[in-house]
């Protein structure tokens, strides 16, 4: 089971709820998507075994071979490579790493190597076990690197997804195939516009879905009007409360001290359960 | 024209809040909102669109079944794992054209998607650009290199002295597009230690493309120990802090009355963007 924790908005929790999702499930294996700013490992204090470098497979080229035809920047949908007065010239922040101007140059002038994007580091924090990239600085293109921190998924176990925010090329990469997505949110105007686009999104991607409320005593009742409105199931909601803000500002996993919230996340790991199990009925009766 | 970017790294610490105060105490710069994948800054300033426009990120592959002889290679070159069934998957498929070139029978063609569209908008704060991305598209920094053109070719019009842009979190492709050019960065964090961290590393692509970085931390006495921090960091760094604004509920009700926290009396806070403002407006005149 693989379960995704996203938002729309940045700073409403995603995280936050991951990591304590996760101390409650106590054998799960936690992958932090959000490889621009990766933050779980700072609550969740894992101890790294290993550390391996990501790359993109870019273009080199062998100038001794090279005619200058052309046919490689032609191909290139990305500008990543251009032949001017018959020169080459590769960028290697634009290629997305298909593969198309080596497999037609004509001359074989082409071959490829991985230039690194990033880092991915594992290990465990008590019975969790825990993976997260860590894009390079200056680097554009966070989808590569999320894929292949992907890879690390184990299908069998129970999979806490931390994504990033937004709803565009990162997030949907991070969020697709899940079995399920949690939208965390907050009760204010800015709230809940990032969470009906978020709703959109998860939408398109046909997974079922969730949202939990966080500060739910400040702001405004349109998120859980929302809600209501488009039949979609409240998971939690968690109060406002200047202890779970400080907790937080000092990397605290807050169910470790604020004891009293652990029934909340009791009942959204319960809710999680009867919405899947709820979405598997639904898909047989189809069948 | 000066153009600052406000950024931040970590997402939530208040980066459109503060936009907002800022252009509305300018009142002649050219906004733009570059957080085009989760756009809140029209929520405050509420636009009157002017002129609006498609955006075309760029194209995917399509594969007309009449043609298709079904052989297999389109699949097989295709790293992102975009083809099956001999259909294309339109999240997966990345617009190399790798499968359009490759195919024999000439059966795949490649489609300009419609994947946002852009504004631009009159508001009480001045001339805004922004945008809205179609959903789970690709190309945000495309459109954020879209939306900040618009702006400043308005300000260029109106002959404004400078451009407010509203970045969008992370430190990827559209942040890159965001802070490209761009003359002066606020970046806006918070005393906790995912704010630290986060910004550390937009610190560091600021210095990548060497952009002068001012620092604001919000919220700064949730955690007065960690504000402490990120003040020794930026004296380590040589960046200023221009402003230190206290954590106040008022923000969420200014939100709620769609007013920027200059408009709404939020106490201190206010009064601490009114400070902020006078030590960066210098700075974006020529």
């Amino acid at each position: 089971m693989v379960i995704a924790i996203a938002s729309g908005k940045g700073g409403t929790g995603k995280t936050t709820v991951a990591a304590n999702l996760a101390f409650m499930l106590d054998d799960a294996q936690v992958i932090d998507c959000d490889v621009e700013e990766p933050n779980a490992h700072l609550f969740l204090k894992p101890v790294m075994n290993t550390k391996e470098t990501a790359g993109l497979p870019v273009p080199v080229v062998d100038e001794s071979l090279c005619t200058g035809c052309g046919r490689c920047g032609e191909v290139c949908q990305y500008s990543a490579i251009v032949v001017i007065q018959k020169k080459v010239m590769v960028f290697h922040e634009l290629c997305h790493g298909c593969g198309a101007c080596a497999y037609f140059c004509p001359e074989k002038a082409i071959r490829e190597e991985e230039r690194e994007i990033g880092i991915i580091e594992s290990g465990t924090a008590g019975g969790l076990s825990f993976v997260h990239g860590i894009l390079n600085i200056g680097e554009p293109m966070a989808p590569p690197l999320i894929r292949k921190v992907k890879e690390r998924i184990e299908r069998g176990r129970t999979v806490i997804i931390d994504a990033p925010p937004g709803t565009s090329c990162p997030v949907v990469e991070t969020v697709r195939d899940a079995d399920f997505c949690v939208l965390v949110t907050e009760p204010t105007p800015f709230g809940l516009n990032d969470l009906e686009l978020a709703v959109e999104m998860v939408r398109k991607l046909g997974i079922p879905m969730g949202v939990v409320i966080n500060s739910c005593t400040i702001g405004d009742s349109g998120v859980r009007e929302y809600c209501e409105r488009e039949g979609i199931p409240v998971l939690m909601s968690m109060p406002w409360d200047r202890r779970i803000a400080e907790q937080y500002s000092s990397g605290m996993l807050m169910l470790r001290n604020l004891r009293e919230y652990r029934e909340h996340y009791g009942s959204l790991i319960t809710n999680i359960r009867a919405e899947l199990s709820r979405d598997e009925t639904a898909h047989c009766h189809q069948r | 024209m000066k153009q600052l970017t406000v950024i931040s790294g970590k997402g939530g610490t208040g980066k459109t809040s503060i936009t907002a105060a800022l252009s509305i105490l300018s009142g002649k710069a050219v906004i733009a909102d570059c957080d085009v994948d989760a756009a809140d800054l029209h929520l405050l300033l509420e636009p009157e669109v002017r002129d609006s426009g498609d955006f075309s990120g760029g194209k995917i592959a399509r594969i007309d079944q009449s043609k298709c002889s079904r052989c297999g290679l389109c699949v097989r070159v295709c790293r992102f794992d975009a083809i099956e069934d001999f259909t294309v998957d339109s999240v997966s498929c990345e617009g190399c054209g790798f499968c359009f070139h490759v195919c024999p029978e000439g059966a795949i063609v490649m489609e300009s998607t419609i994947s946002g569209r852009w504004h631009v908008s009159g508001t009480r704060a001045g001339t805004m650009a922004h945008a809205r991305l179609g959903i789970a598209e690709e190309n945000s920094g495309k459109l954020v290199t879209l939306v900040r053109r618009k702006a400043v070719n308005c300000a260029e019009d109106e002959g404004a002295v400078s451009v407010i842009t509203d970045g969008p979190p992370g430190i990827g492709c559209p942040v890159i597009a965001s802070i490209t050019g761009a003359d002066l960065l606020l970046a806006v964090t918070e005393p906790t230690v995912s704010g630290i961290h986060d910004l550390e590393r937009v610190v560091g692509v600021a210095g990548h493309f060497h952009i002068p970085v001012l620092v604001c931390i919000n919220k700064c006495d949730i955690n007065p120990y960690n504000a402490g921090l990120i003040e020794q960091f930026c004296d380590e760094r040589g960046l200023a802090v221009v402003g230190k604004i206290p954590y106040d509920p008022e923000v969420t009700r200014a939100m709620i009355e769609r007013k920027s926290v200059v408009e709404h009396d939020c106490g201190a806070v206010t009064a601490e963007v009114r400070l902020m403002w006078d030590k960066i407006r210098p700075m974006l005149q020529e």
